[in-house]
């Protein structure tokens, strides 16, 4: 059929200008915390994220020049860098707040009693004067300046090794990480078994079982947290990692059944019959035949199981806590919307290291994922 | 003890208690319980083989009970007691102190509007999506690009989002793309998330970035799947493209697309960590599982919070009937 539409080449022009289009659409949110988690504070504040990426003229508020005092030719001299580590052209510059483009880059501005300040393009100044500036206020300048594009790695050193202002993401990484491993690997071999059971095993009550796990499947966990809250406290789990661990596996047991069942089903009945006639248990059958050839469903669980449990707030902060001790990426990130909703620079650093390994996992096992996908959709 | 090595105990205990219980548990049901040996053999093989569907799900089927279902009926219980009353029971005294609440009101009504929107507009882009990436080389591409949110966790896109919605005082730059060009076409800067109404569909947006790409996916192989022939024939019969994807190929990927509308709108009914974190449900953004997580965990009052989860379990029954019932259907 694409034949056909290809020769009306106005519609595949269409299409595809449709999908560029869609795909910027998508993308540009992402793009947008990437690129502010490269820049400055400063920089979030005063400008848009997509004009970090082209040459950028912007006003500066003043900044008083300072530096130590040489004496030279007579004349009593200060020079220094306005804009330090950083490469900027002066465009202009003033030295009063009503006049802040007075003077062109290299232009001498008299300040009077034989005092000049120079800037020069690359925001060097030169003051100078016939006596000493000691115990003087010296000169603010205003300026006019354009920036080529400018990134730093400051804010993910800040955030991630810091232990002062980011308010602790490192800790939080490990809290998530602590959480998530355990709750994805866990629930894999219990599901494995029932499903085997459900897919191979001949049994009264079966279809009823797997109509009861398609219906737990919809169950909102909503429902489970304060009952499950108090039978933690109950049996002296309380909150913490087991507690977390144990909610997480029942909650992921019901697609892990699911997904794992409809695979193990599709599986070729010869092979297992042959090795039931061989003289084979079940239990070998499983072990040896059928958990190899399900690799690729229980990946596909264990992605999905991964993601869930490193996204997941709610869980997290009803068995785990929100002791700072405690708090996973997502609670602190939450923290930091309230408590630092302005400071972007941290805020933006902080949500792309929390996304950044579901990220590289969805990349690299986009294939898995959509297979599981497409099997664990309820048909 | 650190917990990352209390992480990787739990792993060895969890990993090698299932293993060994399934171990030996089988080897106790054959060698000892109905040994495969002596004048019984036969009866014993048999009775094993009855017995051994049941050691298999013991563990699953133990936890399925104690962490979904126990809570179910232990949360209809909460909702009918008075917990500073020593959890005496009350009737339907916390659903009537829930109704009076106009906050409770404004969560459901806003998650009818969520219900209406997000499913809709999730499943159109998907489809859109679908139906323009299948026929172009780069498709894959673009495929996973719009996927990507997926991976994204509710709190990581409300932060994206959160800068999109951004508001610098009038005046200065604008930092966040909604008031940049908002500003830029004339108008002055707003701070969106506090427009009621508007704001309940900003929210809405985030939930169909997140969700656009798991429609496509699906529908995307549901096109896939379609018979050459039906196209074939309406090329032949002079179809143009739009009546060949309304009228062809839409009609015969129906049931797929119920499947991703029932399946959003689970996403939505639970929806909770995005409004949390961008609005905590001021200006009349609450939802349903925010307002639930407001009465249990800041109140503390279980009773109105139970109440409210068995609201949203209410609404979420016609799916879980429906779903149970096709798959009984399908196993017959």
């Amino acid at each position: 059929m694409s034949e056909v539409v290809g020769k009306k080449s106005s519609l595949v022009w269409a299409v595809h200008l449709s999908v560029v289009l869609l795909v910027a659409a998508w993308v540009f949110p992402t793009v947008g915390l990437f690129v502010s988690s490269f820049r400055t504070g400063d920089q979030i504040a005063s400008s848009g994220w997509w004009s970090a990426l082209s040459t950028q003229e912007r006003q500066n508020p003043a900044i008083r020049i300072s530096g130590d005092e040489v004496e030279r030719d007579g004349m009593f001299v200060i020079e220094g860098d306005l804009f330090e580590n950083s490469s900027v052209s002066v465009s202009a510059w003033g030295t009063s707040s009503r006049e802040t483009e007075a003077y062109g880059p290299g232009d001498v501005a008299d300040l009077g009693d034989g005092e000049t300040l120079v800037l020069s393009e690359e925001g060097r100044f030169v003051l100078s004067g016939p006596e000493s500036f000691e115990g003087e206020r010296l000169p603010r300048i205003f300026s006019t300046v354009s920036s080529p594009p400018d990134f730093t790695l400051e804010n993910y050193r800040n955030v991630l090794f810091s232990s002062t202002a980011a308010a602790g993401i490192g800790k939080s990484f490990i809290n998530t990480l602590t959480v998530s491993i355990p709750a994805t690997i866990i629930p894999i071999l219990i599901a494995a078994f029932a499903a085997y059971a459900l897919a191979w095993m001949d049994f009264p009550g079966r279809a009823l079982l797997i109509a009861a796990v398609v219906g737990l499947l919809v169950v909102p966990l909503q429902l489970a947290l304060i009952p499950l809250l108090q039978l933690h406290n109950d049996i002296g789990i309380g909150k913490g990692y087991l507690g977390t661990w144990l909610a997480h596996t029942g909650f992921g047991l019901p697609l892990a059944i699911y997904l794992l069942r409809n695979y193990m089903v599709g599986l070729p009945k010869d092979i297992i019959e042959n090795a039931r006639v061989d003289g084979a248990t079940d239990f070998q059958i499983f072990v040896k035949i059928v958990l190899p050839l399900s690799f690729p469903a229980l990946a596909s669980f264990a992605i999905f199981q991964f993601l869930w449990t490193w996204n997941d707030l709610l869980v997290a902060l009803v068995f785990l806590g929100t002791d700072d001790d405690t708090l996973v990426l997502t609670g602190r990130l939450v923290n930091l919307l309230g408590s630092r909703g302005g400071q972007w620079e941290i805020l933006a650093t902080s949500a792309f290291v929390s996304i950044a390994i579901p990220l590289i996992v969805f990349f690299s096992m986009q294939r898995y994922l959509v297979r599981g996908l497409l099997a664990g959709s309820v048909k | 003890m650190h917990p990352a090595l209390q992480g990787i105990i739990t792993i060895i205990l969890g990993v090698g208690g299932c293993v060994g219980y399934f171990y030996f548990s089988n080897q106790i049901l054959d060698k000892v319980i109905f040994p495969a040996r002596g004048e019984n053999m036969g009866r014993n093989i048999n009775r094993a083989n009855m017995v051994r569907p049941w050691l298999f799900l013991f563990p699953a089927l133990f936890a399925l009970g104690l962490y979904l279902a126990y809570p179910v009926v232990a949360t209809l219980w909460l909702s009918l007691t008075d917990r500073d009353a020593g959890g005496a029971f009350v009737g339907f005294a916390n659903y009537s102190a829930m109704m009076d609440e106009p906050k409770f009101w404004e969560a459901l009504r806003n998650n009818f509007l969520w219900l209406l929107i997000v499913p809709a507009m999730s499943t159109a882009f998907g489809l859109l999506a679908a139906q323009l990436t299948d026929r172009i080389r780069w498709g894959s591409i673009a495929k996973s690009m719009v996927f990507m949110p997926m991976a994204i966790s509710f709190v990581g896109a409300s932060v994206i989002w959160k800068l999109i919605y951004d508001t610098r005082p009038e005046g200065q730059d604008q930092i966040g793309v909604l008031n940049a060009i908002w500003v830029w076409m004339g108008g002055e800067p707003q701070t969106w998330l506090t427009i009621i109404p508007w704001n309940n569909f900003l929210l809405m947006v985030v939930l169909i970035w997140i969700q656009t790409g798991f429609a496509m996916v699906i529908l995307s192989a549901a096109l896939r799947g379609i018979p050459e022939e039906t196209v074939e024939a309406a090329i032949i019969d002079g179809a143009n493209p739009f009546q060949i994807f309304f009228k062809i190929k839409v009609p015969q990927i129906m049931g797929t697309i119920v499947v991703v509308w029932t399946t959003i709108t689970l996403v939505v009914l639970k929806v909770f960590d995005i409004v949390l974190a961008m609005t905590n449900g001021q200006w009349e953004t609450q939802v349903l599982a925010n307002y639930m997580y407001d009465k249990m965990f800041r109140s503390f009052d279980w009773g109105v919070g139970s109440a409210a989860a068995m609201v949203i379990m209410l609404l979420v029954l016609p799916i879980l009937i429906w779903n149970v019932h096709n798959v009984r259907k399908e196993l017959k």
